[in-house]
């Protein structure tokens, strides 16, 4: 394949997994209602049940995305990473504590207690999915950094990208990150309330209380949903005129209005699955809420989610868009052109990409085997 | 931007953290993974079940450990990206495939099937299950071995060339990366060495029992799998140490004259078994470099390349680009000096390259790409401003190697005897001294195996890349605030949560699962 064909093929692998990874992030949505239960109540053993079996596929998902960016689009990978880093120390240490603690939250022996894991995973569940939030709405609306290889040749101060001193931190609290973070944040507490009521067949109780969940959360969701689209399709982003590619060519951009809402218009089928996927959400949300006994909605919403989110990231980077907009240096933004790996690694990437179906098949069979008997049996 | 080393420094206390609290747990998971595999399949062929009961004992301390080989695994690929930024753009074309295809392949397996290993014992058929504790142990050796060729090729780097105009080095041949003898032995050196730690653990905590006095069969059959799992890891161990060893003499020479606190090497060059270094040792000094030392005669020349009378470079050599033949003649090769001076003129290259493109000059292009090439090979050296600033710190990489050594000396002569002693005479087991002795082996085993990667990451100072980028030039734009802080938050969180392990790890054992079923 070409090396245009390569870089597009890859940032839709990625757009896959960071659709894949915002649905499993209902594992960190549930997590957020442990602390609401008395740690040793029949609804906190069925959560802990449920999420008990899936949360490293979460952790590994996100794991694997960060890995798969590496490979693909290293440029991302330093000037992110090193940049904003408070924003990412900050959820890989919400996460350290989440990988430890379904293991060692009942064990005896536990000298830190039971609660002080679920407050854990609650910080993990709360922080985790507000902070990688705000890490992709910088795809959007951009970040304070600048990009200059030639750095590099300065024994002095050799480092190529530079970001605001604040590292991060002006990031996470810049309002419009903040809503796109909380709209995961609830986007994951309802999906979690919409899994328990198919997972678990508990008691009522149990069942009528994540109804409520979903319908609260849901509602808070579309708040928080329909503010970020409003934020999106108003924005003024960048767009690329001249793409420098890998080879040092330098890139232009000028500045567009409604840069998003005319990358939806101009890729229609991007926008026709995005009312799709929110059609599928919505569905999901409302018939779980409102239907006496219905338990398939985490199934609609978790489609439904992966569908907008990938529709998110293909307006964020294809349509001669800069996915990583520069705030203070516009020739330094990243866009998936000038941001790649060479021809040879994403060719060779691509190969061992086909084992990606070989995986989904077998986490597919070990969920069906293992869901087929319910969290109370 | 802070002082430079000052970040550089604590960038790197925060990876050597990082990465020594990861090792104590991921050795554990891959040795014991493979016991309890062969503890599950005795248990599927015999349907006895007192081997169930093991198997589910051990599983419970497997999960334990497993949890915090996670949770310190996850901050080390991202460090890469945020304390490691400029390593990760000049390199990311070839490091981050490995990384992605561990993930990948690797990650996924194991997250999937561990699930249905502990959980899924009413779930899925017993076969599903065997298969599911099987795949585990294989996704752990998976990850190993793909961590293990991203490493080996920081120290031996191929399968790549430097593209000026991308100003980063990119792959050209993946099987070169993948297949690195390099890669090949550290992966089994690595991975065997946790089947011999994982054994040590289980011939331990039987001990304690038997001290005890509690659960006699059950630690008796867990002593004779976990003999065979030793002995066999200690065999390829030590296989794969001697193929490392020559590995080290052919690409990081370096690396092996700091090992052995050798600064002026000769024709059949002895090896020391035992010594203690003079600190006040400068390079130039003609002292002796030890206090006191025990050595075999020849040892080193045979280590280095398996001839008695092969010339080994000392640091000074080294420095000095001096080799001596065996007939006793001096032959001069690429001195430090020199090496600076060709990086110096490498970077000066890659200015006079970065100007013509931006000038559409392509005959200047062409120009200052043909004296790159030529110079290229010592690229990290134009960083370096003394040939001092190459060796790596002599003190540490010497005593680390020797504990290593000395270490796993002592493991193998236990190991044998546990293998013997389990089988011939059972007796030895009840014995108070031999009892303490096996409980006290956990420990030394675990300062041998952080050992082994103290000499191996110290030792190939100061590079990140050898010979390409020195650790100075890999760093990110942060200031020794921010990585002191996160330092500091890391070295609390993961103490207090080993601390949690243990105690909880010790609760298990003392509670003595399944204690009623077997």
């Amino acid at each position: 394949m070409e090396l245009e064909s390569l870089q597009i093929y890859w940032w839709l692998l990625i757009s896959v997994l960071g659709a894949l990874l915002v649905f499993l992030l209902f594992v960190q949505g549930g997590q957020t209602f442990l602390l609401g239960v008395s740690d040793r109540s029949e609804a906190s053993r069925l959560m802990i049940s449920s999420l008990g079996h899936k949360w490293e596929l979460t952790f590994t998902t996100l794991v694997v995305f960060g890995g798969a960016f590496f490979a693909s689009f290293p440029l991302f990978y330093s000037t992110s990473f090193g940049g904003a880093y408070w924003l990412w120390m900050l959820i890989l240490i919400s996460f350290v504590l989440q990988a430890v603690s379904y293991e060692f939250r009942a064990k005896s022996g536990n000298i830190f207690g039971t609660r002080t894991y679920d407050t854990f995973l609650f910080i993990n569940g709360c922080v985790g999915c507000i902070l990688l939030g705000v890490a992709v709405s910088m795809f959007f609306f951009g970040a304070e950094f600048s990009v200059s290889k030639g750095n590099i040749l300065d024994a002095g101060a050799p480092v190529i990208s530079q970001w605001a001193p604040s590292h991060g931190i002006e990031a996470i609290f810049y309002w419009k990150n903040l809503v796109l973070g909380f709209a995961v944040l609830f986007l994951a507490r309802t999906q979690a309330a919409l899994y328990f009521m198919n997972n678990n067949v508990g008691p009522d109780s149990f069942f009528a209380a994540n109804k409520q969940r979903v319908l609260v959360n849901g509602v808070i969701f579309v708040v928080f949903f329909l503010l970020f689209v409003g934020l999106l399709l108003s924005a003024t982003s960048l767009h690329t005129v001249v793409d420098g590619g890998i080879s040092g060519g330098k890139s232009v951009f000028e500045v567009r209005e409604f840069k998003y809402f005319f990358n939806y218009v101009e890729m229609w089928w991007c926008l026709a699955l995005f009312l799709v996927g929110v059609v599928m959400v919505l569905y999901g949300v409302l018939r779980s809420a409102f239907a006496k006994h219905y338990t398939c909605g985490i199934w609609w919403s978790g489609i439904g989610t992966v569908l907008v989110v990938l529709t998110l990231f293909w307006v964020a980077g294809y349509n001669n868009t800069p996915y990583y907009p520069s705030l203070i240096d516009p020739a330094s933004s990243l866009t998936i052109h000038n941001s790649s790996s060479s021809h040879f690694t994403l060719t060779a990437m691509s190969w061992v990409s086909l084992v990606i179906p070989f995986v989904l098949a077998y986490i597919a069979y070990a969920w069906y085997a293992m869901d087929r008997h319910h969290s109370h049996e | 931007m802070d002082d430079l080393m000052t970040v550089v420094d604590w960038s790197r206390w925060q990876f050597a953290l990082t990465a020594m609290y990861h090792w104590l747990f991921v050795p554990l998971t891959l040795g014991l993974s493979v016991i309890i595999g062969i503890m599950e399949t005795i248990y599927y062929r015999t349907r006895n079940e007192k081997w169930l009961a093991t198997t589910k004992f051990w599983m419970t301390l497997f999960g334990i450990n497993f949890a915090m080989g996670v949770a310190t695994g996850i901050i080390l690929e991202f460090e890469f990206g945020t304390n490691w930024s400029n390593y990760s753009w000049f390199v990311g074309d070839i490091f981050g495939a490995p990384l992605a295809i561990e993930g990948l392949i690797a990650f996924f397996m194991e997250a999937t099937f561990i699930a249905i290993m502990f959980f899924g014992w009413k779930k899925v058929s017993p076969g599903f299950h065997l298969a599911s504790t099987w795949l585990t142990a294989l996704g752990a050796s998976i990850s190993a071995l793909w961590i293990l060729v991203a490493n080996a090729w920081m120290q031996y780097p191929v399968g790549m060339e430097f593209d000026p105009a991308q100003m980063r080095n990119v792959m050209d041949n993946f099987w070169e990366v993948a297949l690195s003898p390099v890669a090949i032995h550290k992966f089994f050196h690595a991975v065997f060495d946790g089947w011999v730690l994982a054994a040590v653990f289980v011939c331990g905590v039987s001990a304690w029992y038997l001290m005890k006095q509690r659960r006699r069969e059950f630690a008796m059959d867990s002593i004779k799998v976990a003999g065979w799992v030793g002995v066999i890891g200690m065999v390829f161990t030590l296989w794969t140490g001697d193929k490392s060893a020559v590995d080290v003499a052919r690409v990081q020479p370096m690396k092996l004259a700091a090992m052995e606190g050798l600064y002026n090497g000769s024709c059949g060059q002895e090896i020391v078994a035992f010594g203690i270094l003079d600190p006040s040792k400068e390079r130039t000094d003609p002292a002796d470099p030890y206090l006191m030392k025990i050595a075999i005669p020849k040892g080193l020349s045979f280590l280095a390349n398996h001839d008695f009378n092969s010339f080994v470079p000392g640091i000074n050599d080294l420095i000095d680009g001096i080799v001596i033949t065996e007939s006793g003649d001096t032959v001069r090769t690429t001195s430090y000096a020199e090496r600076i001076t060709m990086g110096k003129e490498a970077h000066e290259a890659l200015r006079a390259f970065d100007k013509a493109l931006a000038a559409g000059d392509s005959a200047g292009m062409d120009a200052a790409k043909a004296d790159l090439k030529k110079n290229y090979q010592y690229f990290g050296y134009g960083y370096l401003d003394s040939a001092d600033e190459a060796v790596p710190p002599v003190g540490m990489t010497f005593y680390s190697f020797h504990i290593m050594v000395l270490a796993g000396g002592y493991l193998t002569l236990f190991l044998i005897i546990v293998l013997i002693s389990v089988y011939r005479y059972p007796k030895l087991w009840e014995r108070r001294w031999w009892q303490w002795l096996s409980i006290l082996s956990i420990a030394i085993v675990w300062i041998c195996s952080e050992a082994g990667w103290v000499t191996a990451e110290v030792g190939r100072q100061p590079w990140i890349i050898e010979g390409l980028m020195p650790t100075r030039a890999a760093i990110s734009a942060i200031s020794s605030a921010s990585v002191q802080l996160t330092f500091w938050m890391f070295a609390a969180v993961f103490t207090a949560l080993l601390v949690a392990e243990i105690t909880i790890m010790l609760k298990q054992i003392k509670s003595g699962k399944n204690e009623d079923k077997y």
